[in-house]
């Protein structure tokens, strides 16, 4: 199929990205940031989606790359899912976002496909959102107006709505890097491997001799955003991480996994209903956590 | 050399340029060549109709019903034809009097009802997607603008989705004749005596989900006219059978249309049709007088490319303890969609004479009744009526084995033909030619390792393991080779089912095959070459085959059906026999002998005991020159031949698989699978196995993956494949892959077909085992496809009563190793309410490992 | 309209485009490289796969626009001459295409999984093919050829056979 027309500017610099983008903001054109493409092509080919005007991103290098800067990661939005998983930095410093980007789509899209692009989408069901809640990343913004930044908590509006402006340009996104001690996983269940989660879990699980301290889980597709398993998180605290998946009658990590599915309002599509969305959240969240806590 | 031909100069100059080619003593049959057809494929060089420019083509974009069922009110095409570019624009209006009705080749009965279909709607649309309007205009993108600005206004009628809704009283109807196509019904053997007093009755109702066939190829159409004569390239597996239906649909006279098939990236049945688009295609070349293309994009595919499938089948055993098949009773309702289209009615028909499978009986009842409902049309996809037939037999005998207690392939082995009984005419009055149930299922079982699977799920089922591992079992045969053209008379068929081929022997000895059937992906460049090479005593490389295109291939039934090797391979050999014949006499003249004493080998005539010879391409050159030729001898080796074979050809073949199943999500890994095949003898071993493997993945792909799905309203809901899940390299395992060989004795190849084997006999392969490790929690039956949510559902659904972990009974299951579920009561309501139809019912207990036990006594006398 | 600059198969374009041409439509209706075909409307199927500056892309997922100043390669710049390149060849041999619809996506893609991995192991193959949807293989032979491939191409990068490798590298 074949996108409806557009006009199309490539911004050489991102001063005049956020000016395009703030003029447009202001006389209410319905302009699109164009990233990567991987989501929005397939959207304007489907003729799901009428933007006026495209605004490419895609040349401006300051947003490209990936920076470690101590106590975070920055990922620069227009990276690439490909940079992401080269990186060594992230791979060492914020291993989650690499087993994340690592279930992201094919090789083909994800040397297209961008890091700040699937958080701009904003889809509950991409797996990039979940990790960036687990993890309280914060995200970068510009716009004409100057800097701010936006706690993932708060990024993740509603299904495809981020609270990124009109005008607004997301510059990057801070990935607080966790010290020693931390363990990670993203559980991914899927139909095929080109499906969409129907459940993903992302965990982070912080262990001292023996016992959880602490664990960090963002859920995918459990919502109309992004959700935080907060009760886990509570529940957790202080398992043994020993009875993780054992064979014994009683495990206590299964038990605090129970609540996995607290808070969230999964939805219903042609690959699951509500209820075994949730029964999915709590399995796997038991599952990510094993593995994140070994 | 050329002094001996006495050929003129032309011919000299062949015969010492080295041009002449020599013959060839290598076997070309059996021999694992690789493809011709490979050079332009793998290199880009590629004729997929949509790569096809003609000067001044114009761009068919279609608008198409959003709606399931409507009367169409207004359609204003005003606005778009002002659109930039546009040419113009048409509703079904602006055709009603010359487009037609799209045909139906496949009357069943006498009183089938044959609603109307025309190509573009005109007062009334029947199913999402169907076409409403069309712009025209000088490119793609300005002809998918302008269709935005066609307005159309529908007045709803009421959907009509389910197929045992559409039959009962009351029901909104799809035409007004109501909703009923036709009852066909089919007996043999005393079916009430069968089930009387039947020790043991299996009842089973299955569902055969809707499929969308999804060749990669998306369809496409070109049509142009000269103002007198037309051409139609389209992607399409039936240029011959289209070009007879569209010169009767469309007025325009036979001789005057050209139809091509060029590169087709794949059909699986899906472009065996006669489309809307193709009609309609030459109805605006007609009125414009220039080039015209469509190319279907993937959306409108899901919705408007025939769909396969979609039955619901109840089907029913009558056996005696020892697991002697008494009787198979069959009642199928057949999803038709909103039209008949080329053999829509046929295909659950085909599917009739399957039913009985590989087993002996004394007694057989089928009925068929097709459904009309508000759906895009089904018609045949890949194996076509006898998937679905072989999955119910296979289904239900795993059934009766479980009843029995007894091991699955013991059972078969009971009831299944043994070798020594071909050939065999089963109740439904095929006569199986020949065939080796019981060497075909011994390699496989051998290759699968299947006691030691047995011994590894008995012990899972011990530790209640929360990965519990089945075992499938499929053993089948199919009825390939469509079709002796008197059969198809007799089941109304409007065709006949014999194929036709030409061999040219071209002055240089490069010898043209000329060919009736249409591959798209077989390799019949290859194979055809092979068999000619050996008939005819010529190298490989110097041989061409034709076809696809009605000038060049005038005559001929296409492909589908398995039928291309079977029928059409045979029509090609023949035509190598005239061939041969005439060199003989030919050769007898030149060699001063009599025919009777000339014999051939290796591309060589020779008179016997003498070295005395003529090759073939020689008596090729010699007839180019026709100087010294025999009296009334028509100059020229080429010949004609046209094949109609006397019997189906049966392929038949054992399928085995091992299934992990993770009862706390679902989900399903295939850990291995295993296939032996017995297609007959071989032409080529690397294409025959091409066919399996591919054939398998589609099959495992019903079983899994695919469905096809309408909401109540009638949208679709897998317009994309994003929604519509075909497998990828990682959703797939590798599949060992072996073959037994009994040649067919119906034809003088010795060969069956094999192009829809690996899809016939995976899917009931794969729910079997699923079914199989599900069985101590009392499963009887997963509802295709096995999506994890299915297999999670019945699971728990069966879970109240079965197999308690810890989660579910408050943690008291304390030696229960794995727990299956994390369900409350709250959850488990839920679940008996969307509970599979069949599944949750009947349950009763934890009934392993008893079966498994059961299993293995049985299984240990092989 | 924007003009852009392309190089294709080693050929400069130079081209006046609307904003919403796919770089498929590009390369198919304006350049004649019919040899990539469109098989979805999604991104799924891969079958529209060719190299942007060296690295897999779907074709149908970018815009001609976006390609302005790049590097493309096709199904159709693999060969050298009558040369296949040894992808090529591996499907050829193992009879890993039937209707070749996949086909000319296919061997992009494995060409760019070899970046990564000069020897992969089938699960890597597979893994590295997800986005690239075959109807008629089964991925068996798939599978066997990207392997082969891979064989055959590393040892033609054998020292001796500099000059070659060098094009092997550049060109997919």
């Amino acid at each position: 199929m074949i996108p409806a027309p557009f006009d199309y500017v490539r911004p050489a610099s991102l001063d005049e990205a956020c000016q395009v983008l703030g003029e447009a903001a202001s006389s209410g054109d319905d302009v699109k940031v164009l990233a990567g493409g991987q989501s929005l092509l397939p959207l304007l080919r489907l003729r799901l989606a009428y933007p006026s005007a495209l605004v490419d991103l895609g040349r401006l290098p300051e947003l490209r790359g990936v920076e470690d800067r101590g106590d975070h990661v920055f990922i620069g939005a227009l990276t690439t899912h490909d940079e992401v998983l080269r990186s060594g930095v992230v791979r060492e410093r914020i291993p989650l976002v690499a087993l994340a980007t690592a279930t992201v789509a094919d090789p083909a899209v994800r040397h297209r496909g961008t890091f700040g692009g699937s958080m701009a989408h904003a889809d509950p069901a991409g797996d990039l959102p979940a990790v960036a809640l687990a993890l309280d990343c914060v995200f970068v913004v510009r716009s004409g107006e100057g800097e701010r930044e936006i706690p993932a908590a708060e990024f993740f509006v509603d299904y495809l709505e981020s609270a990124l402006e009109p005008g607004e340009v997301l510059i990057g996104v801070k990935v607080p890097a966790l010290g020693p001690g931390w363990g990670f996983h993203y559980e991914k269940f899927h139909r095929t491997a080109q499906a969409w989660a129907i459940v993903g879990v992302a965990a982070a699980v912080r262990r001292s001799n023996g016992t959880i301290e602490e664990a960090r889980i963002g859920l995918t597709n459990m919502g109309s955003t992004p959700v935080r398993a907060r009760a886990v998180e509570a529940a957790i605290r202080g398992v043994s991480i020993a009875a993780a998946g054992s064979n014994g009658a009683h495990d206590p990590v299964r038990d605090a996994c129970a609540g996995a599915d607290e808070g969230t309002s999964p939805p219903s599509d042609l690959h699951a209903q509500p209820d075994y969305r949730r029964h999915l959240a709590r399995v796997l969240t038991h599952r990510a956590i094993g593995v994140a806590g070994r | 050399m050329s002094e001996q031909l006495d050929a003129g100069l032309i011919a000299e100059q062949i015969a010492e340029s080295d041009q002449l080619s020599r013959p060839s003593g290598a076997h070309e049959v059996g021999k694992a060549r690789r493809r011709k057809e490979d050079a332009r494929l793998v290199t880009g060089r590629t004729t997929w109709t949509d790569n096809i420019q003609l000067p001044g083509m114009l761009y068919v974009a279609f608008l198409r019903s959003p709606m399931a069922h409507a009367r169409i009110t207004r359609v204003d095409t005003s606005a778009a034809r002002t659109r930039p570019g546009v040419v113009a624009v048409y509703s079904g209006q602006d055709f009603a009097d010359e487009q037609g009705s799209l045909p139906c080749a496949w009357p069943v009965t006498e009183d089938i009802v044959i609603p109307d279909h025309p190509p573009m709607a005109v007062e009334e649309v029947r199913y999402v997607g169907e076409a409403v309007a069309c712009v025209v205009a000088t490119d793609r993108y300005k002809a998918a603008d302008a269709l935005e600005a066609i307005e159309v206004d529908y007045e709803p009628l009421d959907a009509v989705i389910d197929m045992t809704e559409a039959l009962a009283e009351g029901s909104p109807k799809v035409h007004e004749t109501g909703n009923k196509a036709f009852t066909w019904k089919f007996a043999g053997g005393d079916i009430d005596a069968a089930f009387r007093d039947a020790p043991v009755v299996i009842d089973r109702t299955y569902v055969q989900q809707r499929l969308i066939p999804t060749a990669m190829e998306p369809r496409a159409v070109v049509a142009t006219t000269d103002g007198e004569t037309f051409t139609l390239y389209s992607s399409t597996q039936i240029p011959h059978v289209l070009r007879v239906m569209l010169a009767l649909t469309t007025g325009i006279p036979e001789h005057k249309l050209r139809v091509i098939a060029p590169d087709v990236g794949g059909g699986f049945g899906s472009k065996l049709q006669v489309t809307a688009e193709e009609v309609l295609g030459l109805l605006i070349t007609r009125r414009l007088g220039k080039p015209v293309k469509w190319t279907e994009s993937r959306t409108e595919g899901n919705l408007t490319v025939h769909h396969g499938r979609d039955q619901l089948q109840r089907i029913s055993i009558a056996a005696g303890r020892d697991g002697l098949i008494r009787g198979v009773r069959v009642d199928l309702l057949a999803d038709m969609g909103a039209y008949l289209m080329l053999v829509t009615p046929g295909i659950p028909i085909l599917g009739a004479f399957m039913y009985n499978g590989i087993y002996k009986m004394d007694a057989y009842d089928f009925t068929c009744t097709g459904v009309f409902t508000t759906k895009m049309p089904t018609d045949a996809y890949r194996g076509a009526g006898r998937p679905e037939a072989t999955f119910a037999i296979e289904r239900a005998m795993d059934e009766l084995a479980h009843e029995l207690g007894l091991d699955p392939i013991e059972l078969r082995r009971r009831n299944w033909i043994t070798h020594e009984e071909f050939p065999y005419t089963t109740i439904c009055g095929l006569t199986y030619d020949s065939g080796n149930y019981e060497a075909a299922t011994d390699r496989a079982l051998a290759l699968l390792g299947y006691d030691k699977l047995r011994a590894e799920q008995a012990d899972r089922r011990d530790r209640r393991d929360p990965v519990q591992l089945g075992i499938g079992v499929s053993t089948f045969t199919e009825m390939c080779g469509l079709a002796p053209s008197r059969v198809l008379g007799s089941l109304s068929y409007g065709a006949g089912g014999w194929e036709h081929s030409s061999v040219r022997m071209l002055p240089t000895g490069k010898v043209e095959v000329v060919t009736g059937t249409s591959p798209h992906g077989q390799g019949h460049e290859t194979a055809w070459s092979q068999i000619v090479a050996d008939a005819l005593g010529v190298p490989f490389d110097d041989v061409s085959v034709l076809h696809g295109d009605t000038s060049i291939s005038h005559k001929g039934m296409d492909t589908y059906g398995s039928r291309s090797l079977v029928v059409g391979g045979i029509a090609v050999l023949q035509a190598c026999e005239k061939v041969k014949d005439k060199a003989r006499e030919l050769a007898a003249h030149m060699l001063e002998a009599s025919a009777d004493d000339i014999e051939f080998a290796a591309g060589t005539f020779k008179v016997r005991g003498t070295d005395s010879g003529k090759t073939i391409q020689e008596l090729a050159l010699a007839t180019f020159a026709a100087h010294d030729l025999p009296d009334r001898f028509e100059p020229g080796l080429d010949a004609d031949a046209t094949f109609d074979p006397d019997n189906f050809s049966f392929p038949h073949g054992t399928h085995l698989c091992a299934i992990e199943v993770d009862t706390e999500t679902g989900a399903t890994k295939i850990r291995s699978y295993v296939a032996v095949d017995d297609v007959g003898s071989v032409v080529n071993p690397l294409i025959v196995e091409g066919q399996v493997h591919g054939g398998i993945a589609q099959g495992i792909a019903q079983a899994l993956f695919e469905e096809a799905v309408y909401d109540s309203e009638g949208n679709m809901l897998t317009t994309t494949m994003a929604d519509y899940l075909i497998p990828s390299a990682s959703d797939l395992p590798d599949f060992t892959t072996d073959r037994t060989e009994t040649p067919a004795t119906s034809n003088p190849l010795g060969v069956k077909g094999v192009g829809e084997a690996g899809t016939i006999a995976s899917t009931p392969a794969i729910v079997n085992a699923i079914v199989d490790a599900l069985r101590p929690y009392g499963v009887h039956d997963v509802r295709m496809p096995c999506t994890p949510e299915r297999v999670w559902r019945t699971v728990i659904a069966a879970g109240e009563t079965a197999w308690v972990g810890p989660g579910l009974a408050g943690n008291t299951g304390g030696t229960a190793e794995g727990n299956t579920a994390w369900v409350g009561p709250g959850l488990a309501g839920d679940t008996t309410d969307r509970g599979e139809p069949g599944t949750a019912g009947d349950r009763t207990d934890w009934v392993g490992p008893t079966a498994a036990e059961g299993t293995e006594a049985e299984g240990g006398d092989r | 309209m924007p003009r852009i600059t392309v190089t294709v198969d080693g050929i400069t374009y130079q081209e006046d485009v609307e904003p919403r041409l796919l770089l498929v439509h590009l390369l198919r209706d304006r350049l004649g490289k019919t040899g990539t075909p469109i098989g979805c409307d999604t991104g799924n199927c891969g079958a529209c796969t060719v190299m942007l500056d060296g690295m897999s892309v779907k074709s149908c997922s970018v815009l001609a626009v976006q390609a302005d100043g790049n590097d493309v390669v096709t199904i159709e710049g693999l060969a050298h001459g009558n040369e296949w390149h040894p992808m090529q060849k591996a499907f050829h041999e193992e009879h890993a295409l039937q209707c070749g619809y996949c086909t000319p996506g296919m061997i992009m893609a494995a060409i760019d999984l070899l970046r990564d991995d000069p020897d992969p192991s089938e699960e890597t193959v597979r893994e590295g093919l997800e986005g690239n949807l075959c109807r008629c293989t089964g991925y068996c032979n798939i599978v066997r050829a990207v392997r082969r491939g891979a064989r055959e191409m590393s040892q033609r990068s054998m020292p001796e056979q500099a000059e070659q490798t060098e094009r092997e590298v550049r060109t997919p």
